[in-house]
């Protein structure tokens, strides 16, 4: 079953880049994926710009509408995201806990709906 | 019979992936069992036939309904286990792998107190939400919401490993500990004391995951407080701390059961956070005075497991029975940004500000914990101890 992993986190509480907490936090998500990779998960993902980057669309009366930010103004902003293919939630919630941003930030685990595009 | 709706429950479970499809079988079990056996007489094995039965009318809901993308291969795996001949002590006990999954950490935790006290201890929704002072159709959301999530995020029905075992347990020993909370603070409702019920799912953890410790802390933490529970109040319908309660009243026997509990599990030589409330528990039940400083120095080990203000609180009272006033008062101040408004934290402070001689500030925490007291014995207790300051 694939569960999509999301990654959220204020952008202040990351460490700086530079610093040894910065180093360990890549190295952390570098750990994650060979471990995926060594227990066989198929798995993607990516992380994302900031939400400086980020525009909202939406449709009203047929109109679109462009909005500059994200979904919803919060401090943590989803910051990236998995998509793991494993047999239960216990697997999905064990590699969630691995994610380094789980550290200050919040990891959430989605089920996927299969067969679907959306 | 409770017993084995539980049992028979959790084999259906375990064989259909799908705790709404296993209820509705099992009730449907039960009323042919109504009629056939009342036509044909008792089977050789009810066990064998109700869970034979079940799963027949489980695999025809499956097949009348085309529920979601079941594939047929395993409704082949289960109409196979429907042709065998069941006996009933072949019939493998699930129930353990059913605890864990209703108290998975992934779920709510009022949830999760609700599904075991639905799927192990055989309560109707009714009654649990009479016992949480829920609406029936809240607590029958709140169920339906749990299994469907149980179903959908694929909570897997596995007893864990042993990466996960010591949390995974303290989750499910939490969900008994609360059910017994809940039933002591609200007494028996309509019939069904959920102390009782707590109990009864301790022993049947301990049944189903013996020599572990901490099962036996849990049952013996609960055994011991149920031993004083018809003492607690007095006459006058006040609270009564262990050491005015009248000990005739204690029920001997269950303390006695707990007191044993607890030494077979402290010479595991493996301590936990249920071990350390049973010993504290044990403490408060000596014929001798209780001893504080042994009792202060258990609170300060749970408070390393379990970094929480309320057990900072009584570790604080724990300090203050044994003469460390000044440092008690000086733990209690500094807890009052997380417990403002908790009846108990105003109630001790009142107190030890009462023994320092500060009987104007002592008087105004009493009013304040008054105005919180929950209960009428409480209020009595406390009024009683602001007319004493006078």
């Amino acid at each position: 079953m694939r569960y999509m992993i999301l990654i959220y986190a204020d952008p202040a509480n990351e460490p700086a880049w530079g610093t040894p907490a910065f180093d360990a936090w890549v190295a952390g998500y570098g750990s994650l994926n060979a471990k995926l990779a060594a227990d066989g998960i198929p798995a993607s993902g990516s992380g994302l710009q900031g939400v400086g980057t980020a525009t909202s669309v939406r449709l009203r009366g047929g109109k679109v509408e462009t909005m500059d930010g994200p979904f919803a103004e919060t401090k943590e902003h989803l910051g990236g995201y998995y998509v793991i293919d494993v047999p239960d939630l216990d697997a999905a919630l064990r590699y969630a806990a691995l994610v380094p941003s789980a550290a200050f930030g919040t990891v959430e685990v989605r089920p996927v709906v299969e067969n679907t595009v959306v | 019979m409770r017993q084995d709706r539980g049992r028979l429950l959790a084999a259906l479970i375990a064989r259909l992936r799908d705790f709404q499809l296993a209820e509705e079988a099992l009730q449907e079990a039960l009323e042919s069992a109504l009629v056939h056996w009342g036509r044909a007489g008792l089977p050789a094995s009810p066990q064998g036939w109700l869970l034979k039965v079940a799963l027949r009318k489980a695999i025809d809901r499956i097949r009348s309904t085309a529920r979601g993308t079941r594939k047929s291969a395993d409704l082949a795996l289960l109409a196979r286990d429907e042709a065998d001949d069941t006996e009933p002590d072949r019939i493998p006990d699930d129930r353990l792998r059913l605890i864990f999954t209703c108290c998975h950490p992934a779920l709510d935790p009022k949830s999760r107190v609700a599904l075991t006290l639905r799927t192990l201890g055989g309560l109707t929704t009714g009654e649990i939400a009479r016992a949480f002072l829920d609406a029936e159709p809240t607590m029958g959301q709140r169920l339906s919401r749990a299994k469907a999530k149980i179903a959908a995020a694929r909570i897997p029905f596995v007893v864990p490993g042993p990466e996960d075992w010591a949390d995974r347990l303290n989750s499910v020993l939490t969900v008994i500990y609360l059910i017994f909370n809940a039933g002591y603070s609200v007494g028996p409702i309509a019939g069904r004391d959920l102390c009782t019920e707590a109990i009864f799912l301790a022993r049947l953890l301990l049944q189903l995951a013996p020599d572990q410790p901490e099962v036996e802390g849990a049952l013996a933490l609960l055994l011991l407080t149920q031993a004083r529970a018809g003492a607690r109040t007095g006459p006058d319908g006040q609270t009564l701390p262990p050491t005015r309660q009248d000990r005739s009243l204690w029920n001997r026997a269950a303390l006695d059961e707990g007191l044993a509990l607890l030494d077979r599990a402290i010479a595991r030589r493996a301590p936990g956070p249920f071990q350390l409330k049973a010993a504290i528990a044990a403490l408060h039940s000596a014929d001798t005075p209780p001893d504080w400083p042994q009792i202060a120095a258990l609170y300060a080990r749970l408070h390393d497991l379990e970094p929480t203000p309320v057990i900072a609180l009584n570790h604080a009272v724990a300090l203050a029975e044994s003469g460390q006033l000044a440092q008690a008062l000086a733990q209690v101040q500094a807890l009052c940004p997380q417990l403002d408004g908790y009846q108990p934290f105003h109630a001790t402070r009142a107190d030890f500000l009462a023994r320092s001689g500060d009987s104007t500030s002592a008087r105004s925490e009493y009013l304040r914990a008054i105005a919180l007291a929950g209960s009428e014995a409480d209020r009595t207790f406390l009024q009683a101890r602001l007319t004493g300051l006078e």
